[in-house]
């Protein structure tokens, strides 16, 4: 069982990466789809 | 829907492939259980390097096309690749360390890896520089096309060269090669890692388009 802690810290620094960016991507989507809803709305009040 | 069961499918997917890695695949001689690394190590590599040919491939018929569609595509690819190579950059000291004794050394396969991840963190940064949509596009495919160059010097710095790093396994020399097992563990762990870029790539261009209108919207607003 030599270097398992190596090997378990390696897959589990690797899926954090993943999952990270995926956390981000999606963060910032939900930032997007709100600031475009409330542009959208500006728009309308304008019209 | 379909994004949730697509996602399912990855998930079970990448649960098959690291219960593969862990209890089927059989243990180095040499090595020992620290080689494991290899089917996430190597399978994230090929799939960085697929993501950034993806990216290569969008900028250069954002160049031809000008359609902004070639743009997401790109920054969306560029961006997922540099996830998988971050993987890659990672976990290979971890492996190096029992194996080498050293953390890192400046071999060329070692140091073409970190070029290319340097190269597309200045894609992106680049890409925050510039306001107007066409030139940023265009700006950011030309460059885009430029970092790819270092893509083959990436797959070639072990054949090419002397290096640490250890010599191919794969498309090697005659003599060189991975046990039968070894091998379908991998094929089948870079597929799971092709799923999930895929999944991850689609996430990231959907946040483009939404930019996309983002900028239609603020124009619209502009102009009135």
């Amino acid at each position: 069982m030599k270097n398992l802690d190596s090997l378990f810290a390696a897959y589990m620094i690797g899926w954090g990466i993943f999952f990270v960016f995926y956390v981000t991507v999606a963060r910032r989507t939900s930032v997007l789809r709100e600031e475009i809803e409330r542009l959208k709305n500006s728009v309308n009040r304008g019209k | 829907m379909k994004n949730i069961l697509a996602a399912i499918v990855v998930l079970l997917l990448l649960g098959a492939a690291a219960y593969a890695a862990f209890f089927v695949a059989p243990t180095d001689v040499k090595q020992g259980l620290i080689y494991r690394i290899l089917y996430l190590h190597v399978a994230s590599a090929w799939t960085g390097l697929t993501s950034f040919f993806l990216c290569f491939v969008a900028n250069l018929l954002y160049v031809w096309r000008r359609q902004p569609k070639w743009d997401w595509l790109g920054v969306s690819a560029a961006e997922t690749g540099l996830a998988f190579t971050t993987v890659v950059l990672v976990t290979g000291p971890i492996w190096a360390h029992p194996v080498w004794g050293i953390w890192w050394t400046w071999d060329a396969r070692l140091t073409s890896t970190f070029v290319l991840w340097l190269l597309y963190v200045s894609y992106l940064v680049l890409r925050t520089l510039i306001e107007e949509p066409d030139r940023r596009g265009l700006l950011s495919a030309l460059f885009g096309i430029f970092a790819f160059i270092d893509v083959p010097l990436v797959f070639g710095s072990i054949r090419w060269w002397r290096t640490q790093h250890p010599q191919p396994v794969i498309m090697g020399e005659p003599g060189s090669g991975l046990d039968p097992l070894m091998l379908r563990v991998l094929l089948f762990s870079w597929l799971a890692m092709l799923g999930l870029m895929t999944l991850l790539l689609r996430q990231r261009y959907r946040l483009e388009a939404m930019r996309g209108d983002l900028e239609i919207i603020q124009r619209e607003l502009e102009a009135a």
